[in-house]
């Protein structure tokens, strides 16, 4: 597998799928609420929950180390 | 006589004084505030070091040792300890570094237990080092706090973690030139974040010190060091070792990918442990920030940085594994050292803390 990032400009976005965790979303990247409301973003790289357990969604904040979520062999 | 200053933005108005802790760190305290050219007793001094390495029971916990260490790095980080700027690359005193710090690494790499090793590819690297510090069930220091830290003991936890944290990500950020290509990349990105991407409020020392002025503590760096033990200094000085020698760089990565698996999710717990004593989110700020933030970088840091440096520089695989072990194991003795202490009443301070060092917030 290459390094995400590797072959494209800084900016462009790119989703990393990471094995039994979260969403790593990297580049220019909208994030709002279902009403269109801007999600607050403080920094660069953001890790959005797929696990349905963070306290602090849609930010992942680590929880699916403890409930035993896995993504599977395939992601 | 230049002075070691701290930098401009840094929380600290002065250099702190503290005591020293036997012969070595008493001789050192002694010499770095003169001038370079009184270094006379140099040679002396070697050999007393020389002679305590020899005599000391365990490196890790000794106090003279580990406060002489972390007064050395201190001249390159600055703001330690007040002494002439021309010491900082004085061939006596790296010399002496050096023999403490060789001890030291021995010490560390005989009772750090090994691990086994991955396949040298990012995924294997990253679940490995995700299985190395996936969460204990049993009791912790964070689950303490969050149900049942007093207010003291709170105060003592930000004065105990104080001691990295006002340098908050400075010790792995020695590592950065010492790395190439993705890993100096992803090392890049996790230590942007910490330096509060661009923001300098937003900077994990400097949230940290406003948490210490909340809290009513003084947030000049070393302001607390007599009250540490040993096995708190020993706990910076290891990151500082890892990143300040370039053949550590496998140590310094591993390193930092342990701390940020073990971040977030304690980080919660001493969170809840202010807002359970009803603390407010300016105080909890810090703590609310690291879940987040480390809920990113641990993704980052075992495939990107550890995992990356696995495959470019396969040889480096097993001080990767050592130095992310090494986190763990003393990180969990420092955290164990203040668990066992409230758990039978006590202080987990080497010197309790006095009413007259609490300033007013």
């Amino acid at each position: 597998m290459d390094a995400p990032g590797h072959e494209v400009p800084p900016l462009h976005p790119l989703i990393v799928a990471c094995t039994d965790g979260p969403l790593l979303v990297r580049g220019d990247v909208e994030l709002v609420a279902a009403d269109g409301e801007p999600i607050e973003r403080t920094r660069k790289v953001v890790a959005l929950c797929r696990c349905g357990a963070s306290t602090i969604k849609p930010y992942c904040d680590g929880t699916h180390k403890l409930t035993g979520f896995t993504t599977g062999p395939e992601h | 006589m230049r002075t070691n200053d701290p930098s401009p933005g840094q929380a600290s108005a002065a250099p702190a004084l503290f005591h020293s802790r036997g012969p070595i760190s008493a001789a050192l305290l002694g010499m770095l505030p003169h001038p370079l050219e009184q270094a006379d007793g140099l040679a002396v001094l070697a050999q007393h070091v020389d002679a305590a390495i020899a005599a000391t029971p365990d490196i890790l916990h000794d106090d003279d040792l580990q406060l002489s260490l972390f007064v050395l790095y201190g001249l390159n980080y600055g703001s330690v300890v007040a002494a002439d700027d021309d010491w900082e690359w004085n061939p006596g005193l790296i010399a002496i570094r050096g023999a403490i710090e060789r001890a030291f690494e021995a010490a560390l790499r005989e009772r750090v237990p090994a691990v086994p090793l991955p396949p040298a590819n990012r995924e294997a690297v990253a679940e490995a080092l995700f299985e190395l510090t996936k969460p204990s069930t049993g009791p912790s220091l964070s689950k303490y706090v969050a149900r049942q830290a007093t207010d003291e003991q709170l105060h003592e936890l930000v004065i105990q973690r104080s001691v990295y944290t006002l340098k908050e990500a400075d010790p792995h950020s020695w590592g950065i030139p010492r790395l190439y290509g993705r890993a100096k990349a992803a090392m890049m990105e996790i230590q942007a974040d910490e330096y509060g991407g661009g923001n300098a409020t937003r900077m994990h020392s400097a949230i940290y010190a406003g948490l210490m002025r909340l809290l009513g503590l003084d947030d000049r760096y070393g302001a607390y060091v007599n009250q540490v033990p040993a096995i708190t200094l020993t706990s910076l000085n290891m990151s500082s070792m890892f990143g300040l020698n370039r053949r550590l760089r496998g140590a310094v990565c591993g390193h930092l990918a342990a701390f940020e698996m073990t971040s977030a999710i304690p980080s919660r717990y001493y969170g809840n442990g202010f807002r359970r004593l009803g603390y407010g989110e300016d105080v909890t700020w810090y703590y609310d920030e690291h879940v987040e933030a480390d809920s990113v970088h641990e993704q980052i840091a075992g495939r990107d940085l550890a995992g990356s440096l696995a495959e470019d520089e396969p040889q480096l695989l097993p001080d990767i594994l050592f130095g992310a072990n090494a986190c763990l194991t003393i990180d969990g003795w420092a955290g164990d050292h203040i668990l066992a202490s409230w758990e039978a009443g006590r202080s987990s301070l080497r010197v309790p803390l006095a009413p007259a060092e609490r300033v007013s917030a």
